[in-house]
């Protein structure tokens, strides 16, 4: 394989970015669609070599091919080299990515059709696409990072990208900040692993942390910090707070954000950097832990959030957590599995939701009601995906969750039952925004909707049903990927369900317990939700009433955008230490700046009146001046 | 030899030109600024050619280039020598660079343009001179000289309390300069030479004064120029109430002769008190860092705001001079010219929007960028570059700095310092982008309706700035390959 074609695979979109920022944005400003082709175009090559580099990972026994890497810095014992990893990992992920994102902006041309921005939208998303595919296949954590904040860049223009709304402005410095603090960590332990190992090169790392001479307390901090960027990027509890937000920004954006970009980062972070945490116990605990609560939490405030978007961020929120509960307790090919699957039942959730945006301009769902019959198209692959989400056999998500299920029972029995819950709220929350999104009866729309849409509602264009349609296949099929065990054993990860044939695979696994207690937990969800808002045998209202105090915390997310935003940014930092700061600097340091010059300036005006002109005076002061002298000589002398 | 006195040809010809726009009455005032860019640019080519001509091969190690010699002042064994090595190229070009763009950011003046053309052109001179100076004296003078023309512009074409600020910032590096003045005379009686080469590294005699308190006299003159806290004030006072390309050269070069100083005086002729006192020197920079930006972050007014910032931004120079290793010497002088011109960008975009709209302050502005689009995605890109985004010339200083520190074996505890430093970047990132927030987003005014955006002249100088930052972002060893080569006698000397 020529060395240079997977640096191809995100140069061609950071192409498209230049060439569209430098030149048809400014000089083709009347032909807006040009951007979007352009776009298309590059990302659909990326995504075509993107398939032609798995498929010769593929074949490659080792599953890795080595590509030469350059010399960026050298300064005594700081060597930083840039290259590519093409493994397995780097494979799926480059694959995942590139196909999610050439639907999306397929997609995007039917809805963002009309916007002032289309050329920015487009330029944005090429940039946003190649630093992830940059991201996947850095070699080294300074190029790696480079990409990290490049996503972070990304997702903070397109979030922000109607930057009129005060909404979305905040929504996207909320996402970078909040982001950043995550990582803080992460810089720190570059730093850290540099300091104890002097290399950035990951395969490099991976051989320490193997070897065993990076190990204790180290390796725990390392991987500790580590996680800590993935906490930002991933919407991990405590870091959570800026995914719901974001969806402030375009719907196409959100998806992807949610499904391939971004949030994917964190997970894919701690995956390429495995072998680090899978030496420290502490460390691969504290991820499963964090997983596995992030999941039942954020599913928790997804339950009653009215806000179809939401609903969708913060199951987004939960399933990340799900797949830091599978790195935690079973291994890369776990958390990359459920990635892989969730990647494309999601971007299709949130291209369903804009869909029912672009035809009621709301995205309320007390707004919405029975679409089901002038969108069917929208309404079938949605609930394909809801199914997916759900677990439900056979379709893809079943069988990632499946997996995480069955390997948290063997780690960790809290983290099982709580993860158990998860799918039992996943599935009531995922029907109760299809039941009232699409079921009962239409419950009027706004006028005012993003990008101007609204009316009355219609089924979307072609161009952006058949991305949808698309997306709902592989929800349904990605999953058989792993029937016979080939993608955990492509990712490195020998399963016990490897070995049996496809058929056998696929209907096999219904006979296991776990997959039907899976299963009818599932089921149980959809059932309630079936009950409470399609046939309205259980009053939601009542309900909620019932339930006040917990309803109420949910609905304000346990008030952690009050904690962060009032209580500490604005209480405690702005208004507190910084205030104190400032005042101090004002008040005390200028102060005694001007208090010194005054001070000259007084003792001046005090010294003066001795300068009185008078000779004698003069005189006297002069002689008493030699004789206090004289007699000071004779004294000491 | 033509190119012997290529380095005093970089220096006297901003001041030429000054010379020439003084003695040519009837130069109509509109031709003044196209004088001033020829000398500039001339300049600026010259540096580059230095630059180009620069030996990067190792026996250059340590050895200054393109010296020029000449005896001055014989009774007291002072010299006109100047000379360039890896640390003070860089702050050459930077300067010669920002010479330039502060020619094309002046270019609307009409306020006496004659003599304000005169004037920047002098600062140029005067700065480009402590750079490239090898003896003391000649390095105190060129100091001492930048005082003038800097009052004068404050002075005249500044806004708000400009006689205040402009006395502030006189008085302020007077005071600092005396301690200087008394740092020189001490080496001077001490070892009997002038000379900076000379002086560098051989310090074996016996002193008037202990070496400390003499390391301490020429700290401090340094320091108010960086500045360290608690000897900033002067800077945001005279930063916001400089005319626009003033500020972008006080920020730009000017607080860098504060930085190049520790290195090349207070470090190279003690290394041992460096080494004493950077515990001292180190935690003094994470208060630079932490509390400048805790500061920033309570500003209004829009200028203000970038002038705090450089204030926590100098925090990670003196963070790098003093973990006194390779890596962070080498980061720190990358982040001076960083910080060089992405500040410098900074104030000549603040100086845009306040040209165009009238107005400064964070709470009456708002949606600008609708109105000014261009002008909100370069302050964009600036603001990104300030709060160090890989793939802009901060990120890679920054990040150069934190290399060298946290791996520092000079300093004990250095890796608890540089985390609470690295933490500046996420405050860093609040500011930047709670300012571009509440400056370019929300719903367009009708206030600013009508207002223009960036002209040709303004896209020409910030188009130029936003491709300097990208190139030493993506590329720093275009910097460091040079740098490193001032750095390296520097490690000899420390014995590290």
């Amino acid at each position: 394989m020529s060395s240079y074609v997977p640096w191809l695979i995100f140069l061609i979109p950071l192409g498209s970015f230049i060439v569209i920022s430098l030149l048809l944005r400014p000089f083709f400003k009347q032909h807006p669609r040009v951007s979007g082709y352009v776009t298309i175009c590059s990302i659909g090559i990326s995504c075509l070599l993107s398939f032609w580099v798995l498929k010769e990972v593929i074949a490659t026994p080792e599953h890795r091919i080595a590509i030469p890497d350059v010399q960026w810095l050298l300064i005594g014992n700081l060597n930083v080299h840039i290259g590519l990893i093409v493994d397995s990992l780097s494979a799926v992920m480059v694959v995942v990515v590139s196909l999610v994102s050439l639907l999306i902006q397929v997609y995007s041309q039917g809805y963002m059709h009309g916007d002032p921005g289309y050329h920015r939208y487009f330029a944005f998303m090429s940039l946003f696409t190649a630093c992830m595919l940059g991201l996947v296949l850095a070699d080294n954590l300074v190029f790696l990072f480079l990409f990290w904040e490049g996503v972070g860049l990304g997702s903070y223009l397109l979030i922000g990208f109607w930057f009129h709304r005060p909404s979305a402005a905040n929504a996207a410095k909320k996402a970078f900040i909040v982001t950043r603090f995550g990582d803080f960590g992460f810089l720190a332990a570059i730093l850290f692993l540099f300091y104890h190992t002097g290399t950035f090169d990951i395969e490099e790392l991976h051989a320490i942390a193997i070897a065993g001479s990076l190990a204790g307390t180290v390796l725990t901090w390392a991987a500790l910090g580590i996680f800590m960027g993935a906490v930002g990027k991933s919407a991990q509890f405590p870091l959570h707070v800026w995914l719901p937000d974001a969806m402030e920004g375009p719907t196409p954006v959100s998806a992807l954000i949610h499904a391939a970009t971004m949030v994917a980062a964190g997970v894919f972070l701690v995956a390429r950097l495995f072998p680090l945490f899978e030496h420290s116990h502490v460390a691969l605990t504290t991820v499963a832990v964090i997983g596995g609560f992030t999941a039942i939490f954020a599913a928790s405030m997804g339950l009653v959030m009215t806000d179809i978007k939401r609903v969708l961020a913060y199951s987004t929120i939960s399933q990340l957590g799900y797949m830091m509960l599978g790195l935690g307790t079973g291994g890369i090919a776990l958390g990359i599995f459920h990635l892989f699957n969730h990647a494309f039942f999601k971007a299709l959730l949130f291209l369903g939701a804009g869909s029912v945006n672009h035809a009621t301009g709301t995205f309320d769902m007390r707004e919405m009601g029975g679409l089901r019959r002038v969108m069917p198209w929208t309404y079938i692959t949605f609930v394909v995906a809801s199914l997916s989400l759900a677990g439900i056999w056979p379709l893809s998500g079943f069988w990632s969750k499946d997996e995480i299920l069955a390997s948290a029972l063997e780690g960790n029995t809290v983290l099982f039952y709580l993860a158990l819950v998860t799918v039992f709220m996943t599935a009531f929350y995922m029907f109760r925004a299809v039941f009232l999104t699409f079921h009962g009866e239409y419950r009027g729309g706004s006028s005012a909707g993003d990008g101007g849409h609204g009316g009355k509602p219609h089924e979307s264009p072609a161009v952006m049903v058949v991305p949808m349609v698309i997306l709902g296949i592989l929800s349904v099929v990605s999953g058989w990927l792993n029937v016979t065990g080939a993608f955990d054993g492509f990712l490195g990860h020998a399963t016990a369900s490897g070995g049996h044939g496809f058929v056998q695979g696929l209907f096999g696994v219904l006979s296991h317990p776990l997959a039907l207690v899976s299963l009818m937990v599932a089921g149980l969800g959809i059932l309630l939700a079936y009950a409470m808002y399609d046939r309205r045998w259980i009053s939601a209202e009542t309900v909620g009433r019932m339930f006040r105090p917990v309803y109420t915390m949910l609905y304000r997310k346990y008030w952690f955008d009050e904690l962060y935003e009032r209580v500490i940014v604005v209480r405690f930092l702005v208004d507190g230490v910084f205030a104190v700061f400032a005042r101090f600097d004002a008040q005390f340091i200028d102060g005694a700046v001007n208090g010194v010059a005054s001070g000259v300036s007084s003792a001046g005006a005090a010294v003066r009146r001795a300068h009185t002109g008078q000779l004698q005076v003069y005189g006297i002061t002069m002689a008493a001046g030699i004789i206090a002298i004289a007699v000071c000589f004779y004294l000491f002398s | 030899m033509s190119f012997n006195f290529i380095l005093s040809a970089i220096v006297f010809l901003p001041v030429i030109g000054a010379v020439v726009i003084a003695l040519l009455p009837r130069l109509h005032p509109k031709s003044v600024r196209f004088v001033a860019l020829l000398f500039t640019l001339v300049a600026f080519a010259l540096s580059l050619a230095v630059f180009y001509q620069f030996d990067r091969s190792l026996d250059a190690i340590g050895r200054m280039q393109f010296e020029e010699k000449v005896l001055w002042v014989p009774a007291i064994n002072a010299h006109y020598h100047l000379g360039v090595d890896g640390l003070s190229l860089p702050m050459v070009i930077l300067m010669t660079f920002l010479g330039v763009l502060a020619v094309l950011v002046s270019w609307r003046v009409e306020l006496r343009p004659r003599e304000y053309f005169a004037w920047l052109l002098f600062l140029e001179t005067s700065i480009l001179g402590v750079f490239c100076s090898l003896d003391l004296i000649l390095f105190f003078l060129f100091w001492e000289l930048e005082l003038i023309p800097m009052y004068f512009l404050i002075s005249i074409w500044g806004s708000g309390r400009k006689e205040y600020s402009a006395i502030k910032y006189v008085i302020y590096t007077l005071a600092g300069s005396a301690f200087m003045l008394a740092g020189i005379l001490t080496l001077y009686f001490a070892t009997g030479t002038l000379s900076i080469v000379e002086l560098t590294g051989v310090l074996n005699v016996k002193p008037v004064i202990p070496l400390a308190a003499m390391f301490f006299l020429l700290f401090i003159g340094f320091a108010v120029k960086l500045p360290v806290f608690p000897l900033h004030t002067w800077l945001p006072d005279a930063h916001t109430d400089a005319p626009t390309a003033a500020s972008v050269i006080l920020a730009g070069a000017l607080l860098k002769m504060g930085g190049y100083g520790m290195i090349r005086v207070c470090v190279s002729i003690f290394p041992g008190i460096a080494l004493q006192y950077a515990q001292l020197m180190v935690a003094l920079a994470v208060v630079n860092v932490l509390y400048g930006a805790g500061v920033t972050l309570r500003q209004k007014d829009l200028k203000r705001l970038i002038a705090y910032s450089s204030v926590s931004h100098m925090g990670y120079v003196l963070l790098g001079i003093f973990a006194l290793s390779q890596v962070s010497l080498v980061g720190a002088t990358l982040q001076m010219f960083s910080h060089g011109i992405v500040t410098g960008l900074l104030f000549a975009m603040v100086g845009l929007v306040y040209e165009k709209s009238h107005e400064r302050n964070l709470d009456n502005l708002g949606g600008l960028a609708r109105q000014m689009p261009v002008i909100a995605v370069v302050f964009t890109i600036a603001g990104l570059a300030s709060l160090g985004l890989p793939g802009t010339s901060g990120f890679a200083a920054e990040f150069i700095t934190f290399v060298g520190s946290f791996s520092s074996s000079a300093v004990k505890w250095i890796q608890i310092y540089t985390i609470l430093g690295v933490f500046g970047v996420v405050l860093t990132a609040g500011y930047i982008l709670w300012m571009l927030q509440r400056v370019f987003y929300g719903p367009p005014q009708e206030k600013f309706d009508g207002v223009p955006d960036a002209d040709t002249v303004d896209k020409v100088c910030i188009f130029t700035f936003v491709v300097a930052i990208m190139l030493v972002g993506l590329y720093p060893a275009i910097l460091t390959n040079v740098i490193r080569m001032g750095v390296e006698p520097l490690i000899i000397l420390l014995g590290l």
